[in-house]
């Protein structure tokens, strides 16, 4: 999977969560999902958990700390992904 | 100085009604909401029949987002936002989205468990090593305060927002409660009400107690008899009740239409002594919050035009009827009218109270008072003690000023409460 594919998954996968719509439009590597996406911070396991369902890998507690924006959630689903 | 409390808003999700005027052309009408429940026979209950408001997808995207019922599983939640709302519309009062507080509103919304099917969900992941997979909502969904927490956060409450439980009196308990807070002057609003789950976990343990009929699984229709002499026990129900109550002065002066007045009432508990236990209700108490009630609102026994009963088709029906007749010192034709709406919507929990005093408001508002159906044969132990024309059967309209709601709950705990036509 390739990184413009796992960017359309993830936008997908933000979209219902997302409170300010202009970012979300204008989503780059650089987004972050709170600051940016103004997701509820309760709303982050359930994104989680959507990104486990969709690409088939789980994300342990370590890599979800790591992962406040889009680029470190591309980067850790690219690690999962590889280690299959 | 005391407040006067008036009703300026109603809302209901009852099973044979979802929305106030579905609901009281249904009870004009005494048309029964009890259906055969598929699920129950499935289960093997003893009671196959039940009391379930139908709420589809498309009318609950009207009140909870997409993003709201995803993985959302809490029909008492789902009842109770859908009354609390539109009893909220009702009153005229903003859904508008403010960044401030509505500090002199809040909601004493009350259940006696939130989330049922939520919870078991979740006890099955947790089991099964799969806690992390919970999501983020199954505590707001399945803690008891979840229905007065969502309603907080749709209308911006700012002022107490709690959820009362007393079992069976409930309803009737969030009612009083929001008429104490207004009439001392903490709060100009609140948004009384109570909801419950619907299905068989909320239900099984009633089936086991064999309190619930069992003889009419092929009669759903006619399967709750309150007074009726072939009462076999009360067929569970569910769904939810509100009433935005407030400030007289602040109604006034905001045009509201006023649907009744709160004169007052009482609360009080048998204390399990005497022959109150923790399912049968103690004679003495209940005869003394029906009087403390008149007291409180300043009535005396002989203004009382009519009684919403509890009265929920068990053995205990007589037992009310007496309590009632020795409370007021009323009997035979000299007794009011009464009614129990659960001979159309089965036993509601701790929905019933509130979405029995949506039906008496009514029948206020509106001057009428509905049917009982399902006791033509009226039992002899009823007929002793109070005139058959008091318990119509047919709808009768009539101009009433003042109706007693009563409700008794598991822990031997009562309510009744009060309700006036509105005059100046």
């Amino acid at each position: 999977m390739n990184k413009p594919e796992i960017i359309e998954k993830l936008k997908t996968i933000v979209k219902p969560y997302v409170k300010n719509q202009e970012a979300f439009d204008n989503l780059t590597e650089n987004t972050d999902f709170i600051t940016d996406l103004q997701i509820n911070s309760a709303n982050l396991v359930d994104v989680i958990l959507d990104i486990e369902e969709e690409f088939s890998i789980i994300i342990d507690n370590q890599s979800m700390e790591r992962m406040p924006d889009v680029k470190s959630a591309m980067e850790i689903i690219e690690t999962k992904l590889s280690e299959m | 100085m005391n407040k006067r409390v008036v009703i300026t808003g109603l809302g209901v999700v009852a099973p044979n009604g979802v929305g106030i005027d579905a609901f009281a052309n249904s009870l004009k009408n005494g048309i029964s909401g009890i259906k055969h429940d598929a699920e129950l026979e499935r289960l093997q209950f003893s009671c196959q029949i039940a009391g379930k408001p139908e709420v589809s997808t498309e009318l609950a995207l009207q009140y909870f987002s997409e993003l709201e019922l995803r993985n959302f599983n809490s029909s008492g939640i789902l009842y109770g936002v859908i009354a609390g709302i539109d009893a909220w519309k009702d009153a005229g009062l903003s859904l508008k989205i403010n960044n401030e507080p509505d500090w002199n509103s809040g909601t004493i919304f009350g259940t006696g468990t939130s989330g049922i099917d939520k919870f078991r969900e979740s006890i099955y992941k947790i089991d099964d090593f799969q806690t992390r997979r919970l999501g983020s909502t199954s505590v707001a969904q399945t803690m008891n305060s979840g229905v007065s927490a969502y309603l907080g956060g749709k209308l911006g409450l700012g002022n107490q927002v709690t959820t009362n439980s007393s079992a069976c009196t409930t309803g009737t308990e969030s009612i009083l409660m929001a008429f104490e807070r207004i009439k001392s002057g903490q709060a100009k609003r609140i948004l009384a009400g109570s909801t419950s789950d619907s299905g068989p976990y909320i239900w099984g343990g009633f089936d086991a107690m064999k309190v619930c009929t069992f003889k009419h699984n092929e009669t759903p229709e006619q399967g709750s008899r309150p007074m009726s002499i072939s009462a076999s026990g009360f067929v569970p129900g569910s769904g939810a009740g509100a009433l935005v109550l407030e400030d007289l002065e602040t109604a006034l002066a905001r045009g509201a239409k006023i649907y009744a007045e709160v004169l007052g009432g009482n609360l009080n508990s048998g204390g399990q002594r005497g022959l109150g236990t923790m399912t049968a209700p103690n004679p003495a108490a209940v005869q003394k919050c029906i009087r403390d009630a008149l007291k409180n609102a300043g009535i005396h026994p002989n203004e009382i035009d009519a009684i919403n009963g509890h009265l929920t088709a068990t053995s205990k029906d007589s037992l009310e009827i007496q309590n009632w007749s020795q409370a007021l010192n009323r009997s035979g034709a000299d007794f009011p009218y009464i009614n129990s709406l659960k001979s159309m919507v089965g036993h509601c929990l701790s929905g019933a109270g509130s979405i029995e005093s949506v039906a008496s408001v009514l029948q206020l508002h509106q001057g009428f008072i509905f049917p009982n159906i399902n006791c033509e044969d009226l039992h002899p132990e009823i007929t002793a003690i109070i005139d058959a024309t008091r318990i119509p059967l047919q709808l009768i309209e009539k101009e009433l000023t003042v109706i007693a709601k009563a409700s008794f709950g598991f822990g031997d705990v009562n309510g009744c409460v009060i309700f006036k036509k509105f005059k100046i």
